[in-house]
């Protein structure tokens, strides 16, 4: 039998036994339907970068690095800064990724959790402009490295530790001189994303990968402290404007649970 | 530029006497997902690998009927240097990395085992500080052996090059950038097979010969260590902690 076919016939099996257990107000992991698996964030753990931080929620861990170069602004905002986010399904972080050019969940994971702090306008980067022609350039790169579900909400919290653990290298004369820093990064917000999946009729928060095989559809919500930021709704079935709005309310409050940690 | 005095008074910059090995830490088990896996820490460097398999070969008309294909892909992530941000994914070093390193577990893997499979390593830097190569060979054999894939011997990688005429173990970046040789090796531990070999620098045959019975002996440190973080892994009360 093909990996395919079999990736198939497991979807639909689990999603027979998840709607059977949903009925019951059970997961599969006895979790209620709105509570995060255990979770652990870990800064500095690339002291060679910028910033960095290791993020885990449930067994998937997210690694994310921040790095600084200088570079050219792009033409139609010659005064700003750019800021850039980078993801990698590193082929070992599940056994259906494979080595290659990035598929459409890695970069749809990427925009995802760039929107949540682009959005926000979170980092300031009309600060990282240093002379004309010249500019600060932020990457944030996401190293999945361990997928057992819910990829987004991790690495929206890996990428915030890693921003928060950032130490902005001094320029002088239009020069990086990463050995020293001027300071943290400005933050104006803690982005943040809370994840529901859609089986049958029902919605469950912080879905684990077993879950995610039985869904109907993915419902990603980016909060900042008391605002949204961003939404992504992936996967083939359709919500509600209700639902839409009860989600959000959830997502407020879970979001600040996982602030916690940072 | 003008080249720094690597070894003063037989201690290198860092304080190590010419036989001593950076603080080394290695751990299996690391990832959950993976089927085997393993973190090193090499002074410096931060090196990830996980295997898969044996399983299905992709695309199915490159399986051999004969034994299952080793992939290895080695790769270092953009944010792994001190310097700037590096472009993703394979370049030529990488590949060329990846082949040396696959060429030197095709004799102990026992392949023929596995007819018509593949046998996935995946090996990621996210940190690195000099001798990359020798640590990700030293972390995919303990995956190896950590997804209880058959192999007829462990490998253990070690560099060795010449600082300021003298021999020395496992160069670190500044030695290594400076320095007049560098010998990276990979050695079987029972039979003493070299199987990964490589050179650049100048050195006499008398310092060649010197050079590699210094990386046979330190191989054995390293294999200490690798067979310590396999039989930890059985202690382990869960699978998949990471902490870097």
């Amino acid at each position: 039998m093909g990996e395919e076919t079999k990736t198939k016939i497991l979807r639909e099996v689990r999603k027979d036994f998840l709607q059977e257990l949903l009925e019951k107000g059970k997961r599969f992991d006895e979790r209620e339907l709105n509570e995060w698996r255990p979770v652990e964030v870990q800064k500095g753990a690339i002291p060679n970068a910028e910033g960095s931080a290791l993020a885990e929620i449930g067994g998937t861990k997210v690694l994310a690095a921040v790095k600084f170069d200088i570079m050219t602004p792009f033409p139609d905002r010659p005064e700003e800064g750019v800021f850039m986010t980078g993801a990698e399904f590193v082929p070992f972080a599940s056994p259906e990724f494979e080595a290659g050019p990035p598929r459409e969940d890695a970069i749809e994971f990427a925009r995802v959790v760039d929107r949540g702090i682009r959005s926000a306008e979170v980092i300031d980067v009309s600060k990282f402009f240093i002379e004309e022609g010249k500019v600060l350039g932020l990457f944030v790169d996401l190293w999945v490295l361990d997928h057992s579900g819910n990829l987004m909400d991790t690495g929206a919290l890996a990428a915030c530790a890693a921003l928060l653990d950032t130490k902005v290298p001094k320029i002088e004369d239009g020069e990086l001189i990463r050995e020293e820093s001027s300071g943290g990064l400005d933050m104006k917000y803690k982005p943040l994303a809370t994840s529901f999946i859609k089986v049958g009729n029902k919605f469950l928060m912080d879905p684990s990968k077993d879950e995610e095989y039985a869904a109907d559809m993915n419902f990603t919500i980016g909060t900042v402290e008391g605002k949204v930021s961003s939404i992504q709704k992936s996967g083939n079935a359709g919500l509600s404007r209700d639902d839409v709005l009860s989600l959000t309310d959830i997502a407020f409050e879970k979001s600040d649970e996982l602030r916690k940690y940072l | 530029m003008e080249k720094p005095e690597l070894i003063k008074d037989g201690k290198r910059l860092d304080g190590r006497t010419p036989k001593d090995l950076r603080p080394v830490k290695i751990e299996a088990g690391v990832l959950k997902e993976a089927q085997g896996s393993a973190l090193v820490e090499w002074g410096g460097n931060k090196v990830l690998a996980g295997v898969y398999g044996p399983r299905e070969c992709i695309p199915k008309h490159g399986a051999d009927p004969y034994k299952a294909k080793l992939k290895i892909r080695y790769t270092m992530a953009p944010f792994c240097s001190k310097g700037e941000h590096s472009r993703s994914g394979p370049n030529r070093r990488s590949i060329e990395i990846s082949k040396v390193i696959r060429e030197a577990f095709e004799p102990v893997v026992l392949s023929s085992q596995f007819p018509r499979s593949q046998i996935e390593v995946y090996i990621e830097v996210v940190q690195a500080e000099g001798g990359t190569r020798v640590a990700s060979l030293t972390a995919a054999a303990v995956a190896l052996a950590d997804a209880g894939i058959p192999m007829s011997d462990m490998v253990s990688a070690i560099a060795v090059g010449k600082i300021n005429g003298q021999l020395v173990v496992d160069l670190g970046k500044d030695e290594d950038n400076y320095g007049e040789s560098d010998v990276p090796m990979a050695v079987t531990h029972r039979d003493k097979q070299i199987v990964l070999m490589q050179m650049d620098g100048l050195l006499t045959r008398e310092e060649l010969a010197q050079n590699i019975d210094e990386a046979i002996e330190a191989s054995e440190k390293v294999y200490e260590l690798q067979a310590d973080a396999l039989k930890k892994s059985y202690e382990k009360e869960e699978r998949g902690k990471l902490k870097l």
